[in-house]
């Protein structure tokens, strides 16, 4: 009887669940990732090597992974900030902002690009302003952290949301109540709660920007040492013919992000058992 | 209204009806319904438009069958790539040879010789690299050497990622060859000043065309003239103009039956009738409509007026046809790739 009891969940479906899972992620990621490693250790590591570590790639590892940090550090605060304005405070139009969040999701990133671009070119509506400051948006490195910032927005304001939501108004009571200040409140109540999130928003952000091709081509200006982003680089491998080269070269990405999101997950880890 | 309910009888008189039909159809001479697919690149959309109506009538009366043209178009690179991985074109017409040679050495589509197949390299119609300004021409530029200047702004699309914009780089080292009498390292250093000069690299002809047309970026574009007229008759009327250079190339964007794909569909006798008819008089009259350069010399007499005199260069004669140009100028390692470096290596 009790030998029953053990094997048997109380919810059933385990080994349905279960096998449908991975023959899902079978399908849908781990084939098409193994057969990009697969592909990729046929070239022979001299050939990987050249093909990983030339300078006009290096220079494109370094303004992807710089601006998606930084894209992904100012959505980091300020998507933080939106989710807050979102959950605690009532004002006209709040559905629809909740509901503009996730735009950067839906929109074609072509779109996005040649909107941003209209807006940030020295003859658009913003540009023409900021020109006159001598700060230059479109075609310059700093068009490529605008495009990733945006298209990283949503990430962290739904991953903060949820939590927000969930942590009690009295939990900051109790606190001021205790004498607490309000920034030790924030800093000891809110802040260790919300962490866990934030880095996953974060995380998130940050590899969707690495990957992001569509609307960065638009904006960038796509000079070789000085705006290509990787991505980019692939594409101009692939249509040369190059497909070792790509696959040399998102095998390093794909490397790449990996460890970042492991990094990533760690810190959470250590974040939520430091509570 | 309700719907009539199929009663048995009703059933019967529909069955005995419609084998009539399906006898009455069979019999009808043996017209067929065929439809192939042309899979073209970007700019050529209106033309093939016109031409495939035309080529629907012509083929009617030639033969009775009914044939569809379905087309596709894209940036060329990625078109020839959706054909080496299986998409099923008939025919293709694309912007260059090296891309369709590729067929042969990468999946044995079509034969080595595929563009001794049909006259005038397989380009039905040509056309050359000209020099689009703005109204007035306002930085005086008259010829290639003006694009070295400091003070020009030069927009063209990188030649690793476009079709289109390998033409404009070699029409520009082939300019500077001659003028350097034949010093290659000299042709070297004219070209890397020229694309010192761009501040946009756009991954494609017409990302370029939007980013001077459009933002309002540069002072003079690289283009395609059948696209530079399109520019000034229609697109931008009266804000742009065109220079001609000294001398450019002749670009010769060809055409081919893929020959694995038609014996597979049973279309190659339509498919080949249709690049062929591409140099009858009318459809050749079309293309100069599309200001394209008709490949027959008598019809383009007829367009004497749009197109201006030009002396154009082959890339056979001065690079030793594409897969010698290709290899030298544009694989990586090539001779943009040191460009480039040294143009980041200066800026840096």
């Amino acid at each position: 009887m009790t030998s029953v009891n053990r094997t048997r969940s109380v919810i059933p479906g385990f080994g349905l669940t279960m096998g449908l899972s991975l023959f899902y992620l079978g399908l849908i990621f781990v084939i098409p990732v193994a057969g990009l490693l697969i592909y990729t250790a046929t070239m022979g590591w001299p050939a990987f090597w050249a093909a990983i570590s030339h300078p006009q790639v290096m220079a494109s590892y370094k303004l992807s992974f710089t601006a998606s940090l930084i894209g992904a550090s100012v959505n980091l605060v300020f998507g933080g900030l939106v989710a807050w304005v979102l959950v605690r405070y009532r004002f006209p139009g709040k559905r629809l902002i909740d509901a503009l969040v996730d735009l950067p999701f839906a929109l074609p990133t072509a779109v996005a690009g040649i909107s941003l671009v209209t807006l940030y070119a020295s003859t658009g509506w913003v540009g023409q302003y900021l020109t006159l400051f001598g700060v230059k948006v479109a075609y310059t490195q700093l068009g490529v952290v605008v495009a990733l910032t945006y298209i990283g927005l949503p990430f962290v304001v739904r991953t903060v949301q949820p939590v927000l939501e969930d942590l009690e108004a009295e939990l900051e009571e109790a606190s001021a109540s205790l004498g607490a200040s309000r920034f030790t409140t924030v800093r000891r109540v809110i802040l260790p709660a919300l962490l866990p999130a934030a880095l996953t928003g974060f995380a998130l952000a940050f590899a969707r920007a690495l990957g992001e091709y569509g609307s960065v081509v638009f904006i960038s200006g796509n000079l070789p040492y000085r705006t290509e982003i990787t991505p980019l680089l692939i594409v101009g491998k692939i249509e040369q013919f190059d497909y070792h080269g790509a696959a040399a070269i998102g095998t390093v990405m794909l490397v790449a992000a990996f460890l970042v999101l492991l990094l990533i997950n760690g810190l959470q880890w250590w974040a939520a058992k430091r509570r | 209204m309700p719907l009539p309910r199929l009663t048995p009888p009703r059933l019967a008189r529909a069955a005995v009806f419609s084998m009539l039909a399906a006898l009455a159809a069979s019999g009808q001479a043996l017209a067929r319904d065929v439809e192939i697919l042309n899979v073209s690149y970007d700019p050529t959309r209106e033309l093939y438009r016109e031409y495939n109506n035309w080529f629907r009538g012509y083929w009617k009366q030639k033969t009775g069958d009914e044939v569809t043209v379905r087309q596709s178009h894209g940036g060329a690179g990625s078109q020839a790539r959706a054909v080496l991985d299986g998409l099923q074109a008939d025919v293709v017409t694309l912007a260059l040879a090296y891309d369709i040679d590729q067929f042969h050495t990468r999946a044995d589509l079509i034969p080595a010789n595929w563009q001794s197949r049909l006259p005038n390299n397989s380009a039905p119609y040509t056309s050359t690299i000209v020099l689009l300004v703005r109204k007035g021409n306002p930085k005086h530029i008259t010829d290639w050497n003006d694009l070295t200047r400091d003070d020009v702004e030069v927009i063209t699309p990188n030649p690793k990622t476009s079709g289109g914009a390998r033409w404009n780089y070699l029409a520009a080292w082939g300019y500077a060859l001659e003028r350097f009498n034949g010093d290659s390292d000299k042709a070297y250093a004219f070209v890397r000043d020229l694309y010192a000069n761009v501040p946009v690299l756009d991954s494609g002809a017409r990302g370029a065309t939007n980013t001077f047309v459009q933002r309002g970026i540069g002072d003079v574009l690289l283009a395609w003239e059948n696209e530079a007229l399109l520019a000034t008759h229609e697109l931008g009327k009266g804000q742009f103009e065109i220079v001609v250079p000294s001398t450019s190339i002749t670009a010769e964007p060809p055409v081919t039956v893929i020959d694995k794909n038609v014996d597979a569909h049973d279309t190659r006798a339509v498919s080949t009738a249709y690049l062929e008819a591409l140099y009858s008089d009318p459809a050749q009259r079309l293309a100069g409509k599309h200001y394209y350069r008709p490949a027959n010399p008598e019809i383009a007499r007829e367009f004497e007026g749009q197109f201006p005199d030009v002396k154009r260069f082959t890339v056979d004669d001065v690079f030793g046809g594409w897969t010698r140009a290709q290899t030298t100028h544009f694989s990586d390692g090539g001779r943009f790739d040191a460009m480039l470096e040294e143009i980041g290596a200066r800026t840096h």
